[in-house]
């Protein structure tokens, strides 16, 4: 059966309509769920019309693709760690940049006679979706620490990056003169795909959820530039709305860091003016505690505060959070958890993770709601976060993460860090909160610790 | 559909994500990104074309290659996106 290019657009308007009303439900944690299922069957309606469509005369490698793929995908959501969610996310972007590289280089070799436009927007998929697929992978391997998290380089490095990209441009204005050249296109094709690599390649573990999320704004983009290749309006509505989803978490990161895109990209961190000797900040002034310590002062507490980084996913520590929080809550304390935008490693992170433990969602408070609260606060309980608590970026002006907006527990009557030593964070810098008058150090394993303090609660 | 329509419609749904995605809590932005993922897949219906058509061998392979690829992120991206959102719950 075929069906008419006016129903099949009248169908991807609706798969559209379904996609935005999807997101829309993504803006309550009530409604997300269904929100998800109606951008699924917009999904669904899409594909469902596109097989109807007049090019395609055979069904069985669509099929073989799909089951393959299918597969693929299903081992993939449901095996994947909450804690590896980034990796997964950043392959997904990988595949989607893979995708819309060979629906536009699949269009080329169809060997239509495509006007400059047509030509333009092959060359702009070809460039965006092998650079987000090549990109990806770096970043996945990188999070999944099958190569070093540093960032790495060579000399004359940012100069090969413009060549590749200079190079890229030129290919695309010889094919839009000369559109058969298939040489020029695999030329375009490595080069870019080399880009991708070199460009993600310099950037540290620190700077992974803003280049996660700006990868999700390309792959986005070069759907929607697979779009105009193929005149598809579904492609081109559905990839500019991706597209600006990670484009604007990528700004919320960068902002949540006090940098700039430019310079999460292609600089290193701010040097500080002057260099922080760690034992001038900390000498004698550290004071350390014990979990029974820590239950005493949090029996007497009536709000506690609880400061989880990534720390505390590595450490398999959430549930045990959770029973110290709900021991705690049993004693009438009120306890909510301070969420920076970048704990975790990617935007968002942090809540799954507590959400997997069964951590109510409104208890996760953002910071611009949490830092007024602090001053009300009477214990805060630091569980694997250090850069986003150091009160250097707000008081420090020759520190290089001044101007960072970070979460201000130093305000609570009493900080509790959980921390194995005094080692400094991804920043690489001494976090004076820990010599602060009010804060204790308990040592140790954080998990351990948790889980002692609410044994002592329960005991006392 | 011509040039400038196709434009419009790009511009015109930047503007609607932008609207959208800010309105999007930060406790919901992996979610959000895993859920976009999911919708970027709609390039397998371009795959779909390509890999049923009739153009040659390299059109099919390159086909086959953007079905697998696009189905992993819609299939694998509705599905993991489900996931975490069913464990996201209020007590």
């Amino acid at each position: 059966m075929q069906i008419s290019q006016n129903w099949i657009d009248i169908a991807y308007l609706i798969a559209a309509v379904l996609f935005v009303l999807g997101i829309k439900g993504l803006t309550k944690p009530k409604t997300a769920v269904r929100g998800n299922m109606l951008a699924g069957a917009g999904m669904a309606v899409a594909c469902v019309v596109t097989l109807l469509h007049r090019d395609i005369v055979s069904y069985e490698v669509i099929i073989a693709g799909i089951l393959v793929g299918g597969i693929i995908g299903v081992l993939l959501a449901k095996k994947v760690q909450m804690t590896a969610m980034p990796q997964l996310v950043a392959l997904l972007n990988g595949f989607g940049g893979g995708a819309s590289f060979s629906v536009a280089a699949a269009e080329f070799f169809r060997g239509g006679h495509p006007d400059t436009v047509g030509i333009i927007a092959t060359g702009a998929a070809v460039l965006i979706g092998a650079v987000t697929f090549t990109g990806s992978f770096v970043a996945f391997a990188k999070l999944q620490e099958l190569i070093d998290g540093k960032p790495m380089g060579f000399p004359g490095m940012k100069a090969a990056n413009a060549v590749l990209l200079l190079g890229s441009i030129v290919a695309i204005a010889y094919l839009v003169s000369n559109p058969g050249s298939p040489t020029v296109f695999w030329g375009l094709a490595i080069a870019a795909a080399l880009l991708g690599i070199l460009l993600v390649m310099p950037i540290g573990g620190a700077d992974m959820p803003v280049v996660i999320a700006l990868l999700n704004s390309y792959s986005g983009v070069a759907a929607s530039a697979a779009g105009f290749v193929m005149g598809n309006s579904a492609l081109i509505i559905t990839g500019s709305l991706v597209g600006a989803s990670g484009l604007i978490l990528t700004q919320i990161m960068c902002k949540a860091m006090n940098r700039s895109l430019t310079n999460v990209l292609f600089g290193v961190m701010a040097e500080g003016g002057e260099t922080i000797d760690q034992d001038e900040v900390y000498a004698g002034k550290i004071k350390s505690t014990s979990a029974d310590e820590v239950a005493m002062l949090l029996e007497t507490a009536q709000r506690v505060v609880i400061v989880p980084g990534f720390g505390l996913a590595m450490a398999q520590a959430q549930h045990a959070v959770r029973e110290l929080a709900d021991t705690l809550e049993a004693n009438g304390v009120e306890v909510e958890y301070a969420i920076h935008p970048v704990a975790g490693r990617m935007p968002g992170h942090m809540n799954v993770l507590l959400a997997e433990a069964e951590v109510s969602y409104d208890k996760l408070k953002d910071m611009d709601t949490i830092n007024p609260t602090f001053e009300q606060t009477d214990v805060a309980i630091v569980l694997g976060a250090n850069d986003v608590t150091n009160p250097m970026a707000r008081e420090d002006k020759g520190s290089p993460i001044y101007g960072m907006p970070i979460l201000n527990v130093d305000k609570a009557k009493t900080v509790v860090v959980v921390k194995r030593s005094l080692s400094a964070g991804f920043a690489g810098l001494p976090n004076p909160l820990f010599a602060k008058d009010n804060t204790l150090m308990l040592f140790g394993d954080g998990k351990g610790a948790v889980v002692d303090i609410t044994a002592a609660l329960k005991e006392g | 559909m011509d040039f400038v329509a196709e434009l419009t419609l790009f511009v015109l749904a930047i503007f609607l994500g932008v609207e959208l995605i800010t309105k999007v809590p930060p406790t919901l932005h992996t979610p959000l990104m895993s859920g976009s993922n999911a919708i970027s897949g709609i390039t397998l219906v371009g795959a779909l074309i390509a890999a049923g058509s009739d153009a040659g061998l390299l059109v099919k392979v390159l086909g086959f290659i953007a079905v697998v690829l696009a189905t992993i992120n819609v299939i694998g991206g509705f599905m993991v996106t489900n996931r975490m959102l069913a464990m996201f719950k209020r007590k």
